[in-house]
């Protein structure tokens, strides 16, 4: 006798569901507590909140003041977005979700007194924790690039004032300067956005500064919608890019941001502007907690984003090894429902249903000339897998792209408003 | 008579008692054998010693016996240059037979089940979980849709449920929840710029558009994915919630 896919995905819910401590009853409302306020732990927080009306007390634990999207920053450095409108505050989850916004860092997490520990000194006790840290950076992975360059060499992989800088640094190159950017090897965090960030990049040069040049190092031999890109970047920015994968480089060697040499076996780079985008791994916190392995991400339970290390624990968003999930604002979201909705059903009489999990990347090449690429997944007993997609395809008459474009912008306001309420 | 030798060496496998432990497992399952139970690339990397004789993969592949399935996920069939395919299954190429997980999974078992002049001569993986788990190892040398969106599904898809009469009711709670994957570009509050607002919509209009674009009379490709495993009564719940959000 074998069990079907199917059998084992629904066993693996129930036993999901089983693990949880029987429904609470009596006064004390059950706590949940949220660390990272980006487009997993926002959308979870608010989730709950709003979901359980009321019965469950949420607490979200976010460093920043003002949120600025990843999505959409390489829109802002290519000028077709301003900075504010990628800016989110949290009122709206405090004031219409009774969400408990704490803006301080998390420094620990003690998972058998079940606490977090913030960098102010308090300590905020917790039934279950949903951890979405994002990522932060595998230095080792650009040998000479630390976070002391990050400001001669910004990886404005995090979206805010080092966006900014990274616009500003575009906007002083000298005529006919050279813009580098180091790619990073896979996984990481929005596979087409370093080359929606070039797309940008070139838009602006085009205007301002047309005999510029953009190279791009890339320890990868193929990216996302690889074909899209080339296309139009022949098509809007003929002669300005030049992407040299690692089999023609052999690598990049050394960034020295003193100097703003890049060195490969195949040639040294003199960059005017250079925007390094390292290797990741999950959010620090996640690895304090004990829920990374050895690829410094966090396996989790797909039926319910739960962490396997720890039952009482759910990890989201950029953070985790999602199957076939990009690590993705979208992904993020809809991880986010399916963990809300896990949470609900442990901690009160609300239904587990068979996850579902979705993701769409748009990306810009040129004023309305979008395209985009996105799947569906379900949670199998081995990971989050892909059923289906489907992307936009070269040669699109100029009317689909523009209007794969409009369709991006409603998707930013839908989905932000998703987040934040 | 590769083939044979391919048999031969599975036989002996099989024999070894691993496989057969790895059945004895797959019939009693227990919270403590779970994780056991799923798919392994690493246990798929033993089973494909079978078909390494004739099929290379990595780098330095090269066609053989067999041709070499690098990037195979996707792939049109019989479509690298230079093989000597079968005529059937340059036919069956022709025709539009991809390799995604589900006909690998199809081939692998008996691969004239597929193809009736295949010139692969392998009697075939009987068991799913074997097969899932060379599928699995296989994937590792094709494009990873974590990395490329883009890729090859790697999951197979639930058979489609038949069509029933429109009016059902939808469970309207039911609905709220399967929402949450509508919501991120249909804004809730009615919102209408770029994507369509559907709140308030009377539900037999929903109903009327969702089947069109299950159905594939509706062009629009995300909704047609979107559409497409939707069973009937996930549809009415969905009509019942968004006729009521506007209220």
């Amino acid at each position: 006798m074998t069990i079907t896919r199917r059998g084992f995905t629904a066993f693996s819910a129930a036993m999901a569901a089983s693990f949880y401590a029987p429904k609470v009853i009596g006064q004390t409302k059950p706590k949940v507590v949220v660390i990272g306020g980006g487009a997993g732990g926002a959308t979870a927080a608010r989730y709950i909140a709003k979901d359980s009306k009321g019965a469950i007390d949420v607490t979200l634990i976010e460093p920043t003041r003002n949120y600025y999207t990843c999505f959409f920053s390489n829109l802002y450095l290519g000028g077709f977005r301003d900075f504010e409108s990628i800016g989110h505050s949290y009122g709206k989850l405090a004031s219409d979700y009774g969400i408990n916004v704490i803006h301080d860092w998390a420094t620990g997490v003690d998972r058998d007194a079940k606490t977090v520990s913030l960098a102010s000194g308090t300590t905020v006790p917790y039934d279950r924790l949903v951890i979405a840290p994002g990522i932060d950076f595998k230095y080792e992975t650009v040998p000479g690039y630390s976070i002391e360059a990050q400001n001669r060499m910004p990886h404005s992989w995090k979206a805010g004032s080092q966006t900014q800088l990274l616009k500003a640094q575009v906007d002083a190159m000298p005529e006919g300067g050279t813009f580098v950017m180091v790619a990073p090897p896979n996984p990481f965090r929005c596979p087409p956005g370093p080359y929606e960030r070039v797309s940008m990049i070139a838009h602006v040069l085009k205007q301002k500064n047309p005999t510029a040049k953009i190279v791009i190092l890339d320890p990868k031999e193929k990216f996302s919608k690889q074909g899209l890109f080339m296309e139009g970047w022949e098509k809007y920015y003929p002669g300005m890019i030049e992407w040299l994968p690692a089999s023609m480089t052999e690598g990049v060697t050394r960034v020295d941001p003193a100097t703003m040499e890049i060195e490969t076996p195949l040639d040294t780079f003199k960059a005017d502007a250079a925007n390094v985008i390292p290797g990741q791994k999950a959010g620090h916190i996640a690895e304090a907690a004990g829920l990374t392995d050895d690829s410094g991400f966090c396996p989790i339970v797909p039926a319910t984003m739960q962490s396997q290390k720890d039952e009482n624990i759910h990890v989201l968003g950029d953070a985790t090894i999602a199957g076939d999930m990009p690590k993705s604002g979208f992904s993020a979201n809809s991880q986010a429902k399916v963990a809300a909705m896990a949470v609900r059903a442990g901690l009160t009489d609300s239904k587990l249903f068979p996850a579902r999990f979705a993701n769409t990347c748009w990306s810009l090449i040129e004023t309305d000339d979008g395209v985009k690429v996105g799947a569906k997944y379900e949670a199998t007993d081995e990971k989050i897998a892909k059923t289906d997609g489907f992307i936009s395809q070269t040669g699109e008459d100029a009317a689909l792209r523009k209007q794969t474009y409009e369709e991006s912008v409603g998707w930013y306001d839908g989905i932000t408003k998703d987040i934040f309420g | 008579m590769t083939g044979r030798v391919s048999i031969r060496y599975f036989a002996r496998s099989a024999a070894a008692g691993g496989l057969a432990g790895l059945f004895l497992i797959l019939s009693l399952p227990s919270p403590a054998d779970a994780s056991e139970t799923a798919v392994s690339a690493e246990r798929g990397a033993k089973i494909y010693k079978a078909c390494a004789s004739c099929h290379m993969v990595g780098p330095n592949a090269k066609n053989r016996v067999g041709p070499q399935l690098n990037g195979i996920f996707g792939r049109r069939a019989a479509d690298i240059d230079g093989f000597n395919y079968s005529d059937d299954i340059r036919r069956a190429g022709a025709t539009g037979l991809h390799w995604t997980a589900e006909k690998l999974d199809i081939y692998i078992e008996n691969p004239q089940s597929l193809v009736s002049g295949t010139r692969m001569q392998f009697r075939g993986l009987k068991d799913p979980q074997d097969r899932a788990d060379v599928i699995a190892y296989l994937r590792k040398f094709s494009d990873n849709p974590r990395d490329i969106p883009e890729a090859a599904p790697t999951a197979k898809h639930d058979p489609e449920v038949p069509p029933e009469v429109l009016a059902i009711q939808g469970d309207p709670a039911y609905g709220e929840y399967l929402s949450g994957e509508c919501v991120t570009c249909h804004q809730e509050t009615g919102g209408d710029a770029g994507i369509p607002s559907i709140t308030g919509w009377p539900s037999d209009v929903f109903v009327t558009a969702m089947h069109a674009y299950r159905s594939k009379a509706r062009e629009h490709p995300v909704m047609r994915m979107i559409a497409a495993p939707l069973a009937d009564e996930e549809i009415a719940a969905l009509a019942a919630f968004f006729e009521t959000k506007g209220q």
